[in-house]
C-alpha cells in the first residue's frame, strides 16, 4: 500500500505544482486550503463546484446579453455579469478565468463585439478546462485518502 | 449592543483585558463573549468565503445577499423600533462596495445614521482598489478597507483588533493613525505588530504573506498623496490621506 500511497501523493504533488505554473491557480486557492480542516474537509471542492455553477450561470448571462437577433447589445448588461464572474474567480483563486475576465471587461467598456464574443468563447473553455483538471486533483485526493495515506501539504514557492 | 447603541465593543473590551502588543487574538473563552459578524455580499461564492473566514476565527456569522437585507436584518428598514433590538447584537458588519441596489458604501451611511449601530464597525470589501473609493468609505466612518479576495490574514488582523481595541477603533496602533489624534486609551502601543506581522487595521492585503504584486500597498505609495505624517513602516505605506485624519475620530467615543 506505501508505494501505492507515495505514487498517488507525487502525482498529487506534480498536478498541484503544474496547476499553479500554469498559471491556472493563484495564491488565492492556497488562502482557500487554509480555510480546510477535518471539521469542513471537502470546502475547497465545495467552494469551487460553486464558482463552476456561477460560471455556468454568467456566462450563459453574457451569450443572451451578446445575442444580436434580439436587437442591439446592451454592452453593460454583459458587463455586469462579467463583474461578477471576475470577482467570484478573485476569490477562489482561478487565476486564468480572472485574467480573461480582466480583457473581457476591456471589450465590453469599448463595446467591441467581437472581442467580447471571443472572451466568452475562451471564459467557457477556461472554466472548463479548470474544472476538468481540479477534478483530477480532488480525485487524487481521495484516492490517498482512501489507500490511507495523508494528502501533502504542496509549498507552491 | 443593540440596548446602548452599539457598544458591544466596548464591553468586549473590558471583558478581554486588552492584550498588549498584538498577541494572538484569543478571544475570552466565555461565549457570552462570541463576536457576531453581520457579512453582505452578493456573491455566493464570496459569501461562503466570508463565512468560513470569519467561523475560523471563533466569530458567528449572519451572511446576507443585499444591503436591504442586511438593513432588515439590523431592524433599520422600517422607521418603528423594533423590541427585538433588545437582543440583537451586532459586533462587525463587513461588506461589499460594490453591490446591485444598494452598495456597500451606501449601507455604511445608513448604518452611522442609525442611533442603534452607529458605533459597529463597518468594514468595506471590494475588489477595486479605488483610492478615491477609498477614502471616501474612510470618511464616512468604516472601520477598515479590505482589497478582495480577502485572506486569512486580513480576517485575523480584523478579528485581534475586535478583541482588544475597541473603543479607540483604528486610532490604536493603526498604521493611519495620526499622533494628534490618538486617543489616551491606546491600548496597544502604535506601530505595533500584530500575529501576523503586519500592523492592525492595514487597508486590505497584508503584506505579511502575501507576494501579490497588486498589493494596494504598494498602489498607495506611488500615488501623490500628501503626507506629513510619518507612518508605520511595517507595510511600508507612508501615505496618509489627510481624509484618513478625519477618519481617525472615534465616533461616539470623545
Amino acid at each position: 500500500m506505501d508505494a501505492l500511497i507515495s505514487q498517488l501523493q507525487r502525482q498529487f504533488r506534480d498536478h498541484t505544482i503544474s496547476l499553479y505554473q500554469q498559471g491556472f491557480l493563484d495564491d488565492q486557492f492556497t488562502e482557500l486550503k487554509k480555510l480546510q480542516d477535518d471539521g469542513s474537509p471537502d470546502f475547497v471542492a465545495e467552494v469551487l463546484s460553486l464558482f463552476f455553477e456561477d460560471c455556468v450561470k454568467l456566462i450563459s448571462n453574457m451569450a443572451r446579453a451578446l445575442d444580436q437577433t434580439t436587437g442591439a447589445v446592451d454592452f453593460s448588461t454583459v458587463g455586469a455579469s462579467v463583474h461578477q464572474l471576475k470577482g467570484s474567480s478573485s476569490s477562489v483563486g482561478a487565476k486564468r478565468v480572472k485574467a480573461l475576465c480582466v480583457s473581457f471587461k476591456d471589450f465590453c467598456e469599448a463595446q467591441n463585439f467581437e472581442g467580447c464574443v471571443r472572451c466568452l468563447q475562451q471564459v467557457d473553455i477556461e472554466y472548463k478546462t479548470l474544472k476538468s483538471k481540479l477534478q483530477d486533483l480532488f480525485n487524487l485526493e481521495k484516492q490517498i485518502i482512501q489507500a490511507g495515506g495523508i494528502v501533502p501539504q504542496v509549498d507552491i514557492n | 449592543m443593540g440596548r446602548d447603541g452599539g457598544v458591544s465593543c466596548l464591553m468586549r473590551a473590558e471583558m478581554n483585558m486588552m492584550s498588549v502588543g498584538g498577541m494572538e487574538s484569543a478571544p475570552a473563552p466565555s461565549d457570552l463573549d462570541e463576536v457576531h459578524v453581520l457579512a453582505v455580499d452578493d456573491s455566493l461564492v464570496d459569501r461562503i468565503v466570508i463565512e468560513r473566514l470569519l467561523r475560523i476565527n471563533s466569530c458567528k456569522v449572519t451572511a446576507v445577499d443585499s444591503g436591504w437585507r442586511a438593513l432588515e436584518f439590523l431592524g433599520l428598514d422600517n422607521d418603528k423600533a423594533s423590541a427585538q433590538l433588545d437582543r440583537l447584537k451586532v459586533d462587525l458588519i463587513i461588506t461589499d462596495y460594490c453591490m446591485p441596489g444598494m452598495t456597500g458604501y451606501e449601507l455604511l451611511k445608513k448604518i452611522k445614521e442609525s442611533s442603534n449601530f452607529r458605533e459597529v464597525p463597518v468594514v468595506i470589501m471590494s475588489s477595486e482598489n479605488v483610492l478615491t473609493r477609498i477614502d471616501r468609505c474612510l470618511e464616512e466612518g468604516a472601520q477598515d478597507f479590505l482589497l478582495k479576495p480577502v485572506k486569512l490574514a486580513d480576517v485575523k488582523r480584523l478579528r485581534s483588533h475586535l478583541a482588544t481595541k475597541d473603543d479607540v477603533k483604528l486610532s490604536n496602533g493603526n498604521k493611519r493613525k495620526l499622533p494628534q489624534d490618538s486617543d489616551p486609551v491606546t491600548i496597544t502601543p502604535p506601530l505595533t505588530i500584530s500575529t501576523e506581522s503586519s500592523p492592525p487595521l492595514t487597508i486590505s492585503h497584508d503584506s505579511s504573506d502575501s507576494s501579490s504584486s497588486s498589493s494596494p500597498v504598494e498602489m498607495f505609495s506611488s500615488s501623490p498623496i500628501d503626507d506629513d505624517e510619518d507612518d508605520d513602516v511595517l507595510t511600508s505605506s507612508p501615505e496618509e490621506s489627510p481624509i484618513r485624519r478625519q477618519k481617525m475620530r472615534s465616533p461616539g467615543l470623545d
